[in-house]
């Protein structure tokens, strides 16, 4: 009996692993780490679940099953310098090979022995935390995303947020924000929900008229993501405490409702050099800016006196569409997020006007002032409290 | 003639129109113009000294004409003037 023609010609696994190992190039683990400090990208080729167990500092993970669907956004240029690894050395041979004749990258090795002989040199790995498997879907498309990913979840679970008021703006931001995983939320607001908030106010409902609006808004961010820790500020924000309760978070959220507060958190925050996203809504119109302090303009930097009573309505006062604080508050939550993973260009010198009747948006320039009194290179030291004070404070309407 | 941007608070002022043309070929004059059209503004936009208001803030397109030339900053046709008081609803 003559075999049939065709299994001369067949390979083993064997054969293909040492082939793809002669046709591509090698480099031993020193040299990948030296070439990695001079501007290598290192790539992992292994399965998520080895990567989160340990890693190389500063690789990227490319499953070698997602080689081709992925590996542009991670390494979009083609002619720079790039090392594979993998456990042993086989997957990120069978990868670079890949690469170099079928994907166009020209500059490709593999690591030999992989991780494990990394390891055994002695070589440093990190051991990242890694999520629970109910995070693992409950965040799965945030990880999917490059920008975000696990070490973007992960920072988003460590972050303390600090939402100034649970209304028409805080609703959207703390549900999108809890949603995405924010570990710490904290709420100040001393208001009760009432029905004339429910048309905008989300995150409060039938059931919740009455109730503490910091409780209210608990109970629906826990129902929605246990891994949420909110802490309850059922109190106005002055100057005896805001000092005191913007130490014990990252970033700030300003939904507040009335001028006084505004001055008062941007004082304290630039103190502090704590970011604070701030947004304000009136009838159909909305602004948003993110006030990183000494990076870009502060609040006083953009609106050194407060307006007038006449020309600071309330919502109260003045009505709002309801849907619009929505818009503006999950703008709100895109900064945070932004800020939180670093992805992404924050709206820092800018500020955006959004008119909703016309759906439209205007972007404008803020710079930082020379002469502003808070973050200005003069400003003066101010007391506690004399925080968010100025000459006419007790002029303007508050809410 | 260059267009001017009315905020929501002074809308009542314009008789409701959210965008108004003016002519004049720097800042003041559109400013002025627009007074002119709707006396009610001028109180809300200068001071007595006839200033921009420090609480009014005015752009040419997306710059603050204070760090511009203010009010002679130059505007032409398809320049847009935009008045932006602070808002503090949430």
């Amino acid at each position: 009996m003559t075999p049939p023609t065709d299994v001369k010609t067949r390979a083993s696994g064997a054969d293909l692993i040492s082939r793809a190992k002669d046709s591509i190039e090698e480099v031993q683990p020193t040299e990948a780490r030296d070439q990695a400090a001079d501007g290598a990208i290192l790539v992992d080729v292994r399965e998520q679940h080895e990567f989160e167990e340990r890693h190389i500092e500063g690789a990227v993970l490319v499953p070698r099953g997602h080689l081709e669907s992925r590996i542009e956004q991670f390494v979009p240029d083609r002619s720079g310098r790039v090392i594979l690894y993998c456990a042993t050395g086989i997957r990120s041979a069978l990868a670079a090979k890949t690469m170099m004749e079928e994907l166009g990258y020209e500059d490709v090795a593999s690591m030999a022995g992989g991780i494990t002989l990394w390891r055994d040199r002695g070589l440093p790995v990190v051991t990242p935390r890694a999520l629970t498997q109910e995070q693992k879907e409950r965040y799965s498309r945030h990880v999917l995303v490059p920008e975000i990913g696990l070490e973007g979840q992960l920072k988003l679970l460590d972050a303390k947020v600090l939402l100034l008021g649970t209304g028409g703006l805080g609703s959207p931001t703390a549900l999108y924000l809890a949603a995405a995983g924010v570990g710490t939320l904290g709420l100040v607001d001393d208001d009760v929900v009432d029905a004339s908030n429910l048309q905008r106010q989300v995150i409060h409902n039938t059931d919740t008229i009455g109730m503490a609006k910091t409780e209210s808004a608990r109970k629906a961010i826990e129902a929605l993501n246990p891994d949420v820790k909110v802490e309850e500020h059922a109190t106005r924000l002055d100057a005896s405490n805001v000092i005191e309760l913007l130490e014990q978070y990252d970033i700030v959220v300003d939904g507040a409702d009335n001028f006084p507060t505004r001055y008062l958190l941007n004082d304290a925050s630039v103190r502090l050099k704590k970011p604070v996203v701030s947004a304000s809504i009136l009838a159909f119109d909305g602004q948003i800016s993110t006030f990183v302090p000494f990076e870009g303009p502060c609040y006083r930097c953009l609106y050194p006196t407060p307006p007038p009573p006449e020309l600071a309505p309330s919502c109260g006062a003045a009505g709002v569409l309801g849907v619009l604080p929505g818009i503006m508050g999950l703008l709100q939550a895109l900064e945070v997020v932004k800020l939180v993973t670093g992805a992404g260009t924050p709206l820092i010198g800018r500020l955006l006007l959004f008119e909703a009747l016309g759906t439209e948006f205007t972007e404008l320039k803020v710079k930082r002032d020379p002469d502003c009194p808070i973050c200005g290179p003069n400003a003066p030291e101010i007391a506690d409290e004399d925080l968010g004070k100025f000459p006419d404070y007790d002029l303007f309407c508050a809410g | 003639m260059p267009k001017v941007k009315i905020p929501p608070v002074l809308r009542a002022q314009t008789g409701g129109q959210s965008v108004v043309e003016a002519a004049g070929d720097d800042v003041g004059a559109v400013l002025n113009a627009l007074t002119e059209a709707h006396p009610d503004l001028a109180r809300q936009l200068f001071d007595d000294a006839g200033d921009l208001n420090r609480y009014v803030n005015v752009y040419l397109n997306d710059e603050d004409v204070r760090l511009l030339d203010g009010l002679g900053t130059a505007a032409k046709e398809g320049d847009t003037v935009v008045i932006l008081p602070a808002m503090a609803g949430g």
